[in-house]
């Protein structure tokens, strides 16, 4: 129960074995290799499953095979790995295998550098794979509010039986902060994975079968629909936000993730200043907290959406935005950190009669 | 009248029609597969895992549970599986478009590790599925879509032989190089399968069993032909027999 200090990318490991992880499968790459390297030492401890892969190619099929066989299983990986990935996660959304996918995103494209970034939002929100699918994800911004997510979505894997990825940057990987790996989070009451094609089916009276070929263009069509129904239900079910000091806010900064820890500060000056703004803080990024903006208040003239990338979430406010209030940005790219003086120059701009 | 039953299909595969075309080898494979797997009792606990060719459906013809693997991937979807339900019987059935190219690291690691599983690699010179374009197993000189003129050393090397490779890894345990072009030939293949099996059974460690096999569609002739041309073409590229057994190493 106590609090431990421990680093992100070990917490992230640890809680992973609490989620109840049976079984491990990556590749290494900076910045998240303390998430293999405490697994290979703790699974076997607890009697698991870790294998080194030869790529993160054959990490995500392992995890497809371990998945569709009935385990609960885990991958991390950064940026260019998640890349190769994309076309098993695919498979495991056509076949409905859950799985947990962690991501400690680093500067890109291509092999980028080593910092910390949020360039793959649209890689984690719209994925690279081929075909109609969602992965269900987030962006926290704590490591307290990260292991709980890793161990509640083993949960969420497996009641959707959709692969879940948890998106953070390398700073929150690499951070040492207290933390408590067993924090009461919520439960889910799952059925046996039925459906498991694990070489029982003597024991069961039934074949079973993982597929996500259907040839006949009308059956393939059933099946996107079914999955639809399940995306419907994350999208109603699964957005995750927090609203910070916007009650009275005119202005409103949305940022995920190490970004919106930054902006804390920001507010805390500029309401010093007198200059009412705070902070709308996605925690999924797919679903998109759609609802968080319809709760925003009407003095909220301004949006400032600020990424660690050049504007890939400022699409999603856009969207949701729909031409009702005034939108700004701010981003930095590479790995490079905005502090909150930057941001709280952006924000001033935004003050009305600033510019009169 | 007392009536005796000669022949029967094997249990080890359903009773879905096989989607092969006449004459193509990949069916006697599957029998010799459900054959093993029925004889040795290991139908119930095993799971099947099908790969990208004209194999693809073969999730819905082994009798036993199944996973449709993505193209190349079968040996790490069946380390997957293997790790962590080490009591079930895992085998993957691959074309050479699958193994030998796109799935080549794959294939290499899980040799390399030493993974418990057994892997049938049907070696047809071809990828027949997509419509015979060139394999890295195609011979050379011979015709595909994609070597028009012939297979070219110049342009494309020489053909890839699997199973004198894997022998060179050392986690492997047990290879072997089959023909199903005549029935005696087909009962030696049977025997490959079955020591397959035993060696995963026995926990000995990684075994595959590559069958040389015909595409008489994508090669242009008919099934008699094909076997000729794979008794008088393959073979003397392709020899067949025991390329490693692991199994007499180790006592
Ligand atoms: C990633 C990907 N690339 C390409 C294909 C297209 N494709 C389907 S089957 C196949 C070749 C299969 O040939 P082989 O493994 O030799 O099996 P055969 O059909 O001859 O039995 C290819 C290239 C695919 N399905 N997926
Ligand atoms: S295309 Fe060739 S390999 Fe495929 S089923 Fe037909 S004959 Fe067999």
């Amino acid at each position: 129960m106590a609090k431990v200090l421990m680093k992100g990318n070990e917490a992230m490991a640890l809680a992973a074995i609490k989620g109840g992880c049976d079984a491990f499968f990556g590749y290494p790459i900076t910045p998240q290799n303390e998430v293999p390297e405490y697994l290979s030492y703790h699974m076997k401890e607890n009697n698991r499953v870790f294998v080194q892969a030869e790529s993160e190619v054959a990490a995500i099929n392992m995890v497809y095979g371990a998945a569709g066989a009935g385990a609960r299983v885990l991958t991390s990986s950064s940026s260019p790995g998640i890349a190769l990935k994309q076309e098993g996660i695919s498979y495991m959304a056509g076949s409905e295998l859950p799985a947990v996918i962690i991501n400690v995103m680093r500067g890109g494209p291509g092999l980028g550098g080593i910092q910390p970034s949020q360039g793959d939002y649209n890689q984690v929100t719209r994925g690279g794979g081929n075909g109609d699918y969602h992965v269900l994800s987030f962006g926290p911004e704590t490591l307290q509010e990260t292991v709980d997510l890793v161990r509640h979505a083993f949960d969420l894997a497996d009641y959707y039986r959709n692969p879940v990825m948890i998106a953070v940057d390398g700073l929150i990987g690499q951070m040492m902060e207290p933390v408590d790996l067993d924090n009461k989070i919520a439960s889910m009451d799952l059925p046996t994975k039925e459906w498991a094609s694990n070489g029982k089916s003597g024991e069961r009276g039934r074949l079973n079968k993982i597929v996500s070929l259907h040839l006949d263009p009308y059956d393939l069509e059933k099946h996107n629909l079914k999955l639809k129904k399940k995306y419907d239900e994350m999208v109603e079910k699964e957005q995750r936000y927090e609203l910070i000091n916007t009650d009275d806010a005119d202005i409103v900064i949305v940022a995920y993730g190490t970004v919106a820890r930054v902006a804390r500060s920001t507010v805390k000056t500029l309401r010093e200043e007198g200059i009412k703004v705070g902070i709308l803080r996605p925690i999924s990024l797919w679903p998109f907290p759609e609802k968080a903006f319809e709760k925003l208040p009407e003095s909220v003239h301004s949006l400032l959406t600020v990424e660690m990338s050049l504007g890939q979430m400022h699409q999603d406010v856009r969207i949701v935005n729909e031409g009702k209030r005034n939108l700004a940005f701010y981003g930095r790219a590479g790995g490079v950190v905005p502090e909150a003086d930057e941001i709280a120059d952006e924000v001033r701009k935004l003050v009305k009669g600033a510019n009169a | 009248m007392k009536t005796e039953t000669i022949y029967q299909p094997t249990k080890g595969l359903t009773e879905r029609q096989l989607t092969y075309c006449p004459g193509c080898t990949h069916g006697i494979i599957h029998k010799l597969i459900g054959e093993v797997l029925v004889e040795k009792g290991l139908l119930d606990t095993s799971v099947g895992i099908a790969s990208v060719g004209c194999s693809v459906m073969s999730y819905e013809f082994f009798n036993c549970d199944t996973q449709q693997a993505a193209h190349g991937r079968a040996p790490a979807v069946a380390t997957g599986i293997k790790r962590t339900n080490p009591d079930a019987t895992v085998f993957t059935y691959q074309g050479d478009g699958d193994l030998a190219s796109i799935g080549l690291a794959e294939i290499v690691h899980a040799a390399h590790r030493g993974e418990n599983i057994t892997v049938i690699f049907v070696n047809n010179a071809i990828y027949g599925m997509t419509g015979g374009q060139m394999a890295p197993t195609t011979l050379i000189g011979q015709k595909t879509t994609t070597s028009p003129r012939g297979r070219d050393q110049g342009d494309t090397g020489l053909p890839l032989r699997m199973s004198e490779m894997l022998a060179t890894v050392p986690g492997a345990t047990y290879l072997e190089r089959v023909s199903v072009h005549d029935p005696k030939h087909i009962r030696k293949a049977k025997k490959a399968l079955e020591k397959a099996f035993d060696v995963q059974t026995n926990k000995q460690g990684f075994s595959m069993i590559e069958f040389i096999s015909t595409c008489p569609v994508n090669w242009g002739m008919t099934p008699q032909d094909s076997l000729n041309w794979a008794v008088d073409q393959m073979i003397p590229y392709y020899p067949l027999g025991l390329y490693k057994d692991g199994t007499k190493e180790e006592n």
